[in-house]
């Protein structure tokens, strides 16, 4: 893969929660960063996140969710990525998430979870260590 | 990577992953672009391109989602370009256009991709211009480009469709004093959305007056639509005028339109090799920078030096 490929991030929003703030000062924190950003807005099923994921040919699939729904909607997309090839997306996710929580969601493969207050050049820099490092 | 000819079969079969790979092949501009799109070229040709521009909040996005629902319900199978545009200084871009259209996005007989300006205005009308080829040659019926009709490139990029939709929206007057001259001339259907807000026949009357002015150079007299793309009022309408213009161009027009197209592209693929080969020997050999270090002395200008050294070729070529 040629260096200068554009890095291209779907951010989400999964589920029933209309406080898309957080996932805005995101993506545009990753369009500052020279990434293309392709925000789906609210309300998504995993099978939406999916299909927009591999027609788009994302690198990086940034999860925000606060709703408290992250258990029963995350492995639902994990697994949807897995069955339609996408297994060498980087995904990650931020919002509400207790950190009980978290082993549980890095074993089904979410490389990452951030909680409020994380600085989005701590997201840019995880985001840049850890693209494209599973193809 | 995934080889070539696997890449191939797999848009020809409509496969979504292989479509979405290729027109990321594409965009990237690798060594393997030029050579896909040559193996997808015979494939093309089929889809009814239809190009959507107008200016931002216009309700683009939202008219696209209700289109494509309605020909979906025909049967019809859709592809989808949308373009937004990039940052000059960072190069990052926000792509919201999905956004309005993600109900779409799990059917299976439509496929959607944002695209990003990114660089010159050259590169980004043959991307475009790529990436519906793509979409064409993996069966297609329809492929839909939309660009915020602002600006050359924009016109240059909705420029590829067959038929092409302005959409305005009531009281956005001076924006259509601001885009008359490229897009008002190159439209074939106009649409005035948002019709359930007020001044709407006002619109209609302005885009009416603006159109009488245009020079007659075709058969065809564009239209008119009111639509509520949000209510879903008035796309059977647009459907209906969209597919009149496509049968106006199959009575003989189209074949001059597809002439047009081909010519363009090939100019284009001309500049490019041509000027690129010359350039990059230029630069190879240390010449260019002599050359712009004469050019700021003042000792010559641009163009003197573009005529010498297209002289200096052409004798070169000539035998004896």
């Amino acid at each position: 893969m040629s260096s200068e490929k554009k890095i291209r991030v779907v951010v989400a929003k999964p589920g029933l929660n209309s406080h898309d703030r957080g996932a805005k000062i995101v993506a545009r924190a990753f369009r500052d960063a020279g990434m293309e950003v392709i925000y789906t807005g609210l309300r998504q099923t995993p099978e939406q996140i999916v299909e927009t994921a591999l027609q788009e040919d994302v690198d990086v699939i940034a999860l925000s969710i606060l709703s408290g729904a992250h258990l029963a909607l995350f492995p639902k997309i994990m697994e949807l990525l897995e069955r339609k090839g996408l297994d060498d997306v980087l995904v990650f996710a931020g919002g509400i998430i207790p950190k009980e929580d978290v082993p549980n969601l890095k074993k089904m493969g979410i490389a990452e979870v951030f909680g409020p207050g994380t600085r989005t050049d701590t997201l840019v820099k995880f985001i840049r260590e850890n693209v494209r490092k599973r193809k | 990577m995934t080889n070539i000819e696997q890449l191939i079969d797999g848009v020809l079969k409509g496969d979504r992953r292989f479509i979405a790979k290729t027109i990321t092949l594409i965009e990237n501009d690798l060594p393997e672009s030029q050579k896909t799109v040559s193996l997808l070229y015979p494939h093309t040709g089929k889809a009814h391109i239809v190009g959507i521009t107008g200016p931002p909040g216009s309700g683009k996005s939202t008219l696209i989602q209700k289109l494509v629902e309605e020909l979906r319900r025909q049967g019809k199978t859709v592809g989808v370009v949308a373009v937004d545009p990039s940052s000059p200084f960072t190069g990052g871009a926000f792509l919201g256009d999905r956004v309005r259209m993600q109900e779409l996005s799990t059917d299976e007989g439509v496929f959607i991709r944002s695209m990003a300006t990114r660089g010159s205005l050259g590169a980004l009308a043959k991307a475009t211009k790529d990436a519906v080829k793509v979409l064409d040659a993996s069966g297609k019926d329809v492929v839909v480009v939309e660009t915020v009709g602002a600006g050359q490139s924009e016109v240059e990029i909705v420029k590829l469709a067959h038929t092409i939709v302005v959409v305005l929206a009531p009281g956005l007057g001076d924006d259509i004093q601001a885009i008359k001259a490229g897009i008002m001339e190159i439209g074939d259907v106009f649409v005035v959305n948002k019709a359930d807000r007020e001044n709407v026949n006002k619109a209609i009357m302005d885009i009416e007056t603006m159109l009488s002015m245009n020079p007659e150079r075709e058969k065809w007299k564009p239209p008119v639509v009111k639509t509520t793309a949000i209510m879903g009022e008035g796309i059977i309408e647009l459907l209906d005028k969209i597919d009149l213009h496509r049968k106006y161009l199959e009575g003989g027009t189209i074949d001059t339109r597809r002439r047009q197209t081909v010519e363009t592209e090939l100019v284009e693929a001309i500049k490019e090799k041509v000027a690129g080969a010359i350039v990059d020997d230029l630069k190879k050999k240390g010449i260019l920078d002599k050359l712009v270090q004469k050019i700021l002395e003042k000792e010559t200008d641009p163009y003197s030096v573009a005529d010498m050294l297209l002289a200096k070729r052409l004798k070169r070529l000539k035998p004896s």
